[in-house]
Parts: structure tokens; C-alpha cells; sequence
């Protein structure tokens, strides 16, 4: 079974951080990129990613398939934002820089290119981290960290527990596909897509049942060892917050309120290079 | 006489969906220290006890118990289940289910840290428990890197770091090969020594559970203790057998001799057995019995050939595997769990493919041939039919295969009536599949397979978990099937009563390659080979052996035979 995006033991000093650091650096960084337009900014964050992320020691294969499933969407994203909304550039920046005329109201100007430009940006400042804090931080160590800043440990528990029974319902899906096959259920490209639709309930009927099962004993499992007894519960996996996670905290307090001191003190959200 | 740790009184309970109570009026007491196994066929109430004993029954099975219980002189219906937890550690059947962690040490950790143990602590105590069940070089690996008897000794270690001191075990042996199941028991005799705890065995493989001794038996049937004594006294009743549980094999060897069985001789295991008074008469009950010839047909239908096989391109799962399989043959591909066997039968099945090597079907090599042309003539039923069956109606059920071949419509009907009449399910062919029991859906799943016509089918632990009436139902079902159709079958197991009494002929697998291809009781009555798959020799070759006789493989076939006739005869 592939192992893409699941955490992957490594030894790097990212690794070494305590799921709550990287959750709240991960946390505070999205909201930032979220928030600002402004391109110095944006640069600035983006250069700090890809550093973050080469220092991960994070391999193309661990996250290669769903960096290009993002790209896709970010495709379609600005694609989206041309079509709905080409002048959305004009009307931020209050200026009109044609370079080419397309069609009816469709005009290519400076100032969407450079709109739409600051849209990819934030995605490649947002990407790089979240792909870093998914394949270095260990599930249960996450479960861990969400207690730890006050989300019930049920929530954090279920997320570990699906991590857990993921490759389990995979291998089942494998193994009930085969035997529904050998029957003469047809699925590969050969068949109509209706058919193939039909199909697909043939294997997951016997599927969500035998995971039907499989959940029975779980949670029964769970019980019998004294899950939900107390309000709060300890984790084996929590590690606690060395010099460098309060450094690594301190660092991305300062520099997300620096970043958004930057962006609001230009009058708006936006850098505008136009005027 | 020492202390009660649990104590049941006029003990009924009725589940809430039921009508009639699963344990009815039961009076049992178990001391400080014992070491009790309780044995039942399947519905006969064993497991609902268990789940009154860790407090599922009532918390989450709810039900209306009459009569009154006790477990450490406190009313378990006032601790709750958690209450509970901290007396009783349960560990389940499942080894697989049961796990819940993402590794080995949060799976020991998981009670503590529900215990809000400090982390500190559960490191310590994590390790103590790992390294009284051999797993503290394992705590960082995830449970897809462990095999069934290592997860079990996980589980084994996630209720002991507890401290409690009633130890449960719900089936233990149920998903492991023969080997692995002698050594949990040897772990489970271990702790009960060193521990002290009081320990609860529920099994129907009693002479599994008996290769370490008990302080006592309970015989459960249809929710009453129908016996309750030390080993040696139950095992010379009929009692066992009367209620569906299979006796040893050595055991019943001797009865079937005409000798009979006492106490005073002892006869919880072969090897410390007195068998004085009964060796003369196993002897000449030996030479006595004799086994016609059967015909062997000589077409070749399968043939392996070379074949290797690995998932990525470092270990090798099989290599260079050949052997051939005539028509009409009832064979077992036999070793431990994870030696390789699923994937032999995946790659004769088609859905997988040899890295080299070729299979012959009927001398056409198969490599172009798709799943489902492969479908169409080698059968693959799976261990768990709710993994199989995927329409709600018994007919849809069985006319899947042949409505996805456009098969017209009355040939349909008549080939799937003709199929459930085989299979002893026409008269439920309106029926929804929800309406049958788990040896009736197994049945089912053969049907859907079986309306292909194939020349193969591969049954893959076509018995798992069934208790001793629910395997002869099936296997007897599949032995007629064998004789009157002359379809070969190919059974993938580590079941060694399967082999023996239902296959005549074992390939043994073992760490991807052959190691033997000969008769069930050649290959259980040569040591070696039965270590290296992970099988145990059977105790018959022990019996055989005390009793003076030469040549114990050949004892084997004459009982197995023997037993077979008997069964024939009802």
C-alpha cells in the first residue's frame, strides 16, 4: 500500500518539535498568509517555507501525488477568479493597465496578473507548511497536542484511530475488490462508467459491513480498557516544550504580528505597486 | 479454603432483544488463584458469561440479570465497567481489532493513559509490562509489522500493566496457527505462575488450551453449566462429547479401541498419561482396522510452476514453488500465518502476478487470462462471507456472477435453484441473506461461487473460528461436494484437524518456499517439519508411540478413517 503523506520517521530538528509547536506555528502561519496581500510579505513568508520545508528533509515521493492534486486546484482557483471576476484587480489597486483585450468585458491587465500572482503566492506559503507539518508530525503525538490546547481528547482520539484502521479498510478494500471481480464484476476502464458506479456498491456493501464489525470490537476494546472514564486523559506520545519549541513559538508570534503590523500599516490589506 | 474472587448466584441473564435468557440459573464460584477454562460450543452462553464477568453485559450489551453475582465481594452492577476494568483485563479474540494503538507502547499505555497516569510512570510501567510478555524491542513498531501471536502478546501486556488481578482471555487460539496457540498458552501458564492472578480461559479447542495445565473445567451448553470439575474427571465422561466439544484426538482413539478412560490414569496430557491398561487393546484395534484404496484420478488439472513472487523487490514472499494438483483431489496448502499461502492462492486466483514462473490450468498457461476469466474456473471464497456477499437477497446473491455475464434470464434461475438445492438453501432462496447464520452465509458464498461452475475452488480457512458442529457441518458439506461433482478443492488453513480428517494430501509452505508435499499424517507425525511450518504434531503420534506401535502415520490414517465412517454413520 502507498504511503503517501503519512508521517515518516525522521531525525531533523522539525521532527523534534512538539506536535502543539508545529500546530500552532502551522495555525498561526495560515491565518497570517490568509490574511495579507502583501506581496513583500507574502516573498518574505514564502522564502521561510521552502527553507522550512527543505529542512524537514521531506522527499518528493512522501508528498509528490498530492502536491500536484493541489496545483490542479490552484489552477482551477485563479482560473475561477479571471472568469468571475476579471476586473477584481482593477478595483483593489484603483488603476487600469491594459496589456491585451480578449473578449466583451475581458481584458488581461496589469493589475489582475499581478492580483491573481498574490493568490498562488499565498497557497505557496501555506503548501510547504502544511505538507511539513503532516509528514513529520506523529498521529498520535497530534492527538496529543489537540488536548493539549483544550479540544476534547474524543476528537483527538478518533483522528489517531482512523489513522490506525486506514490501512486495515484499504487492504479490505483490496481484498473484497479481488473476489468481487473473479465473480465477473467488472472494474476496470473496460466497463461503462454506470456500470462501473454499480459495481463499486458491490464492493462497498461488504465493505462498511465488515467495517461495521470491526468498529464493534474497537469500541468495545476501548471500553474494556477504560476509555471515557475521566474528563482528561495522559498520552504516552505528548512531548513536552523544549528550548526550541518556545523559540520556534516566540519566533512565529513576533513574526505573524510583525507581518500583519506590515500589511495594515500600508492602509489596507494590499501592496499596491501601481500608484 | 481460600478466597471467592467470584461468586455467581441463581445467575440469569436475558439479553434485551431476546426472549429467552442466554444464561439461565447459574451457580459457580471461581478462588483467588485458579486457573479455570470454560469450554461451550457456539450460543451455548460461554462469551455472554465473559462479557458479565468485564461488565459489557449489562453496560454495553444491556439485558435484565436475575439472581445475584459477585467479583471481589463487590456488586459488579454498582462499579460499572470501568469499575471493572481495574479487576478484570479482558484480553479479546481479535488480535487485530483489539489493537488500538498506533504503536506497540501506546497500545500497553492506552488503560494508564485513560488512568491519567503520568507520563513518566507509563514509560516505566510500559516497559515492565512489554518485557514480561518478550515485546520491549518491538514498542516502537506499528501493528502492521507484528504477527497475530506478537499483537496478542501486546494485548496480553496492555491489561496486565493495569495490575489487575482476574485475567480474561475470549478465545485466544482463535486466529493463530497451531505453534503460535501452544506458545500463548505456555505465556498465559507463565504469568499465571508468576503473577498469581486468577486466570479464565474461554475456548472450544480444549486440547489446545490443555497442553498446560488447568485447575478446573467448565462445560457450558445452552446457557447452564452442564459440568464443572477437574480436568482428569471430565475428560473420562462422555460429557464432552455429548455437548459438541471435541475431546482430544488421543482420547477419542482410545475409546474408539473399545478401552475405557478413568481419572486415575490421568488423562490430561498424552505425555504423562498412564496407559498401562489401555495399550493392548489401541494396538489391536490397530491392526484390526484397515483403510480400502481409494482411486486417485491421474489428469493433471493445476500446475505450479517455479513460481516466485515478492510485493516489493526485497524479500521474497515465494520462491520457486512447484507442485501439480489432479482433478478431483481435496487438498490443504498448510503454514503458519504470514509463511505465504494467501498469496499462492492470490496468484492461482489471478489476482496477483508471478515475478517468474508459470500456472498451468488443464496445460493452458493462464498469464493472459483476466480475474474474471480466471473466475470462470478457479472459485475464490473468502475466510469472512461478510466480506463477500454484497446483494441484501439470497437469490441475487447467487445470480450475481452470472447476471454480470449476461446470462439470459431463465437459464439464471434454473442454474441458481439448482446450486441453492446443493448447497441446502433452496428453501430459503426468497429469503434476505440477514435472515442466516454464519455457517449458512458461509454456504452462501460457496453457492455465488459454485453457479459458475468451476473446476477449482480455493476456500480460504473455510472453518476460522467455527466451534466443532459448525466445522463438520461445513466440511461434510464440501466432502460431498468433492465426491459427487468432482471439483477439486484446495483449502488454505493452519486448521490441523482440517487436514488431517478432510485433505490427502498437505503442501506445506514455509518462509516462501515448499517444505513438504505428502499425507495430513505423515506431515503431523514428523516433527520437524510440523516445527518449521508452525504446526504441532498431533497427539496421536504420541499416543501411537506409547502404545508400542510402529508406525504412527499410519495409526493416523486408520483413526482418521475410522472417524470418518463413524461420522458417515451419524
Amino acid at each position: 500500500m502507498s504511503r503517501v503523506l503519512s508521517y515518516v520517521e525522521k531525525d531533523t530538528w522539525i521532527h523534534r518539535l512538539s506536535g502543539v509547536t508545529k500546530l500552532v506555528f502551522f495555525l498561526l502561519w495560515s491565518v497570517t498568509s490568509m490574511i495579507t496581500y502583501d506581496t513583500r510579505v507574502l516573498l518574505v513568508m514564502l522564502v521561510f517555507s521552502l527553507w522550512i520545508f527543505k529542512a524537514s528533509k521531506t522527499s518528493w515521493k512522501q508528498v509528490g501525488s498530492v502536491f500536484k492534486f493541489i496545483m490542479f486546484f490552484l489552477f482551477l482557483n485563479v482560473l475561477a477568479i479571471y472568469v468571475f471576476s476579471p476586473d477584481q484587480g482593477v478595483k483593489i489597486y484603483g488603476t487600469k493597465h491594459v496589456l491585451a483585450h480578449l473578449a466583451g468585458n475581458y481584458d488581461i491587465t496589469k493589475e489582475q496578473i499581478f492580483y491573481e500572482l498574490n493568490v498562488v503566492l499565498k497557497y505557496f506559503t501555506v503548501i510547504p507548511a502544511v505538507l511539513m507539518f503532516i509528514v513529520t508530525t506523529d498521529p498520535s503525538e497530534f492527538a496529543a497536542s489537540l488536548n493539549k490546547i483544550g479540544v476534547s481528547y474524543y476528537i483527538g482520539y478518533s483522528v489517531a484511530i482512523a489513522l490506525r484502521y486506514i490501512p486495515d479498510v484499504q487492504d479490505d478494500y483490496a481484498k473484497i475488490k479481488r473476489a468481487q471481480e473473479a465473480r465477473g464484476i467488472e472494474m476496470s476502464k473496460k466497463a461503462k462508467f454506470m456500470d462501473r458506479i454499480k459495481s463499486t456498491a458491490a464492493i462497498l456493501f461488504p465493505l462498511i459491513f465488515s467495517s461495521m464489525d470491526r468498529i464493534d470490537v474497537v469500541s468495545n476494546a476501548m471500553q474494556l480498557r477504560g476509555f471515557g472514564k475521566n474528563k482528561s486523559r495522559t498520552w504516552y506520545s505528548a512531548k513536552p516544550l523544549k528550548r526550541n519549541d518556545r523559540l520556534t513559538l516566540a519566533f512565529t508570534v513576533i513574526f505573524c504580528a510583525a507581518a500583519l503590523i506590515i500589511t495594515f500599516t500600508n492602509g489596507g490589506r494590499f501592496f499596491n505597486p501601481f500608484t | 479454603m481460600s478466597e471467592a474472587v467470584i461468586e455467581f448466584r441463581d445467575f440469569s441473564f436475558r439479553y434485551r432483544a431476546q426472549k429467552e435468557p442466554t444464561i439461565k440459573n447459574i451457580n459457580l464460584r471461581i478462588n483467588q488463584g485458579e486457573k479455570v477454562l470454560i469450554v461451550g460450543p457456539s450460543g451455548s452462553g460461554k462469551s455472554t458469561l465473559a462479557h458479565c464477568l468485564n461488565g459489557l453485559v449489562p453496560f454495553a450489551f444491556p439485558g435484565e440479570i436475575t439472581g445475584e453475582y459477585s467479583i471481589n465481594g463487590q456488586n459488579p452492577r454498582k462499579l460499572g465497567i470501568f469499575g471493572l476494568n481495574k479487576m478484570v483485563g479482558t484480553v479479546l479474540q481479535d488480535t487485530d481489532g483489539q489493537f488500538i494503538g498506533l504503536t506497540v507502547a501506546e497500545d500497553i499505555a492506552f488503560a494508564l493513559e485513560n488512568d491519567c497516569v503520568e507520563q513518566e510512570e507509563l514509560f516505566k510501567r510500559v516497559e515492565e509490562a512489554a518485557e514480561q510478555v518478550s515485546v520491549k524491542e518491538l514498542l516502537g513498531n506499528s501493528p502492521r509489522e507484528l504477527s497475530g501471536g506478537q499483537k496478542q502478546r501486546v494485548s496480553m501486556a496492555g491489561v496486565m500493566v493495569d495490575d489487575v488481578d482476574i485475567l480474561l482471555f475470549d478465545e485466544p487460539l482463535a486466529n493463530l496457527d497451531p505453534a503460535t496457540g501452544k506458545r500463548a498458552i505456555a505465556l498465559i501458564d507463565e504469568i499465571h505462575k508468576k503473577r498469581k492472578s486468577t486466570i479464565i480461559i474461554i475456548e472450544h479447542r480444549l486440547e489446545d488450551v490443555l497442553y498446560k495445565d488447568v485447575d478446573r473445567i467448565i462445560l457450558i451448553n445452552n446457557g447452564m453449566i452442564v459440568g464443572d470439575m477437574k480436568p482428569d474427571e471430565l475428560l473420562s465422561t462422555d460429557l464432552l462429547v455429548n455437548n459438541g466439544i471435541r475431546e482430544p484426538l488421543y482420547l477419542a482413539a482410545i475409546r474408539h479401541s473399545g478401552a475405557k478412560i478413568c481419572a486415575e490414569q490421568c488423562p490430561q496430557h498424552i505425555e504423562t498419561m498412564k496407559l498401562d491398561d489401555v495399550s493392548e487393546t489401541v494396538k489391536k484395534w490397530f491392526h484390526e482396522v484397515s483403510i480400502p484404496e481409494k482411486p486417485v484420478s491421474n489428469d493433471v488439472q493445476l500446475e505450479i510452476k517455479d513460481i516466485s513472487f515478492s510485493y516489493t523487490s526485497k524479500k521474497k514472499v515465494l520462491s520457486d514453488i512447484s507442485f501439480k494438483i489432479n482433478k478431483g483431489e481435496m487438498l490443504s496448502i498448510v503454514g503458519k500465518n504470514g509463511a505465504g499461502k494467501s498469496t499462492l492462492a492470490n496468484l492461482i486466483c489471478g489476482f496477483l502476478e508471478p515475478d517468474a514462473g508459470q500456472i498451468l490450468f488443464e496445460g493452458t498457461d493462464l498469464s493472459s487470462w483476466s480475474i474474471k476469466e480466471h473466475g470462470e474456473h478457479i472459485g475464490y471464497v473468502m475466510q469472512n462471507p461478510n466480506q463477500m456477499i454484497s446483494k441484501p437477497m439470497i437469490f441475487d446473491e447467487v445470480a450475481l456472477g452470472l447476471v454480470v455475464r449476461g446470462v439470459p434470464e431463465d437459464e439464471i434461475k434454473e442454474r441458481v435453484y439448482k446450486v441453492l438445492k446443493i448447497c441446502g438453501l433452496y428453501q430459503f432462496r426468497n429469503w434476505p441473506v440477514s435472515a442466516l447464520s454464519f455457517g449458512q452465509k458461509k454456504r452462501l458464498t460457496i453457492a455465488s461461487i459454485l453457479v459458475l461452475d468451476p473446476e477449482v475452488i480455493i476456500l480460504d480457512e473455510p472453518t476460522a473460528g467455527q466451534d466443532y458442529k459448525h466445522y463438520t457441518e461445513i466440511m461434510e458439506f464440501l466432502k460431498e461436494l468433492n465426491e459427487a461433482s468432482g471439483i477439486t478443492i484446495i483449502m488454505i488453513t493452519h486448521d490441523m484437524h482440517l487436514m488431517l480428517e478432510y485433505t490427502h494430501r498437505a503442501i506445506v509452505i514455509a518462509d516462501g518456499n515448499k517444505l513438504t508435499d505428502d499425507t495430513p499424517a505423515n506431515v503431523l507425525t514428523n516433527e520437524a517439519a510440523a516445527d518449521k511450518a508452525y504446526l504441532k504434531k498431533t497427539s496421536l503420534y504420541d499416543l501411537a508411540l506409547k502404545c508400542g506401535i510402529d508406525d504412527p502415520s499410519e495409526f493416523v490414517e486408520r483413526f482418521i478413517w475410522f472417524e470418518n465412517q463413524e461420522r458417515g454413520n451419524g
